[in-house]
């Protein structure tokens, strides 16, 4: 039966859900549409992997040409790699990884805001049910987020993967014996983390619009 | 007499669409008595959804006010309509709007973990109340892997998980076939009954109208009239405070 009404007890505010309680909500959202968020970490694996294969080839050549070895000079003639040049990384390597990783944050965004269209629905619905403003930002935070670290980490082993394999076949052997294995640990790193950061920043913006949405106009959306 | 669950004065929404202005309600005024069924008759774009919204928190009127409970919910921040909203209504749709990637369970636990519950508190309730409403079997389905019933099943147990007043179901039988709409009915009918919710329906459903106390029948943004249960004649209503028939 009824208990005292809200004039006898007044409105509490609602309280905040935890970011674990949160954060296992959006796994288990994510396991769930695993294809959905698959094509969504495509993007991020693909600049990842090749920003990684970039810095590793970069790493590679650079440590080929230090060598001075005179038929590994010629193989590395062979592929178009200026040996007299100075050992820094030329502008255009420079300007197709920053294109790389602007493409990476617009993929990101752009999937995220479909992700958001699409569940309008869903979130007006957990409105009605309760949900504050934070929980929703929280949620969409954590699931982009984890794609964006998830793709990143895929991403960069891929890079090393396509890298090596192209040494290889450029250079045969000469990248094993020579292998710069501190540079290319760092440029593994270096792409873990741009892509990462990458992600939880993309994601900032997708998050507040779908916390955004006011759950009249949530429901009022026919499927 | 005892105060009414939910008052109603005067409420007015006016959209603007462009340069028009749109009347979506003119004045409707209805108090609803604690363990009401009432049932909101009228065909679409009447305003009965737009009513129904503001009752919920999920809208505001341009004038007038809606209380529950004797509390005024213009005066709440977002914060404290989530708590009205999670506490006190229990939202039923016309389709189910079910998560649907999570399970029945976790479909009606999720309300629990809003107020305030941990996530073992609120599987327990949730388990206990989708037996309640014959679902004890279904616990870890998808609500793509049962029928429309039974999602509607999950959605009422989800309304009701966390003890609210107020249900407020917007056509619960509009995708259902007639057989399931009248479980539904009379499984709503139990829980009023059980539990002592008041019961709001909008609906195009004759059937709804006998198990109803009340019915409403909103015409063009106002009430047009009331009927009692058992009352032969049917009650007058106002237009912009002009009565008419």
């Amino acid at each position: 039966m009824p208990g005292p009404t809200l004039r006898e007890t007044g409105v509490p505010e609602q309280p905040d859900v935890s970011w674990s309680v949160a954060c296992s909500v959006s796994w288990a959202g994510l396991r769930r549409r695993l294809l959905r968020a698959l094509i969504t970490m495509v993007g991020v694996i693909l600049a990842i992997a090749f920003l990684a294969y970039m810095l590793i080839t970069d790493s590679i050549t650079h440590a080929l040409v230090a060598v001075n070895d005179d038929t590994l000079n010629v193989l590395l003639q062979r592929t178009g790699v200026d040996i007299f040049a100075s050992g820094e990384t030329d502008q255009m390597t420079l300007l197709l990884i920053g294109l790389s990783l602007l493409t990476c944050l617009v993929g990101i965004v752009n999937a995220m805001l479909m992700s958001v269209a699409e569940r309008v629905k869903e979130i007006g619905t957990l409105k009605c049910l309760g949900a504050r403003d934070s929980f929703i930002v929280k949620t969409y935070f954590i699931e982009s987020s984890l794609q964006g670290i998830i793709g990143a980490a895929i991403g960069m082993l891929l890079g090393l993967l396509v890298a090596l394999s192209v040494a290889t076949v450029n250079y045969g052997g000469h990248v094993y014996t020579n292998l710069p294995i501190l540079p290319v640990l760092k440029s593994l790193i270096v792409s873990f983390a741009i892509g990462s950061l990458l992600a939880v920043f993309a994601s900032i913006a997708p998050a507040y619009m779908a916390a955004r949405k006011q759950p009249v106009d949530a429901l009022r959306i026919e499927e | 007499m005892p105060e009414p669950i939910i008052s109603a004065k005067d409420i007015t929404k006016v959209y603007r669409m462009g340069e028009e202005e749109v009347h979506a309600l003119r004045g409707i005024s209805l108090d609803v008595e604690a363990g009401e069924y009432v049932s909101i008759m009228g065909p679409s774009g009447s305003g009965k959804s737009t009513f129904f919204n503001m009752i919920g928190g999920l809208d505001t009127p341009t004038a007038g006010e809606v209380s529950v409970e004797g509390c005024r919910l213009g005066d709440l921040n977002s914060k404290q309509l989530a708590w009205f909203r999670c506490h006190k209504i229990g939202f039923i749709f016309q389709s189910f709007n079910l998560i649907p990637t999570m399970t029945a369970l976790e479909n009606v636990a999720i309300g629990r973990i809003f107020s305030g519950a941990t996530p073992e508190e609120a599987k327990r309730d949730a388990a206990s109340v989708l037996e309640q409403v014959g679902l004890g079997h279904r616990l870890d389905h998808l609500p793509s892997e049962v029928s429309g019933g039974q999602q509607q099943r999950i959605a009422i147990a989800r309304a009701l998980v966390n003890r609210p007043t107020i249900i407020l179901a917007d056509e619960p039988t509009g995708n259902l076939d007639l057989k399931t709409g009248e479980d539904i009915i009379s499984l709503l009918n139990e829980m009023k009954t059980a539990l002592g919710i008041t019961i709001i329906t909008a609906t195009h459903d004759m059937k709804m109208l006998s198990a109803s106390d009340t019915v409403v029948w909103i015409h063009d943004g106002a009430i047009d009239r009331v009927a009692h249960k058992g009352e032969v004649e049917i009650k007058v209503g106002t237009i912009d405070g002009e009565t008419v028939m």
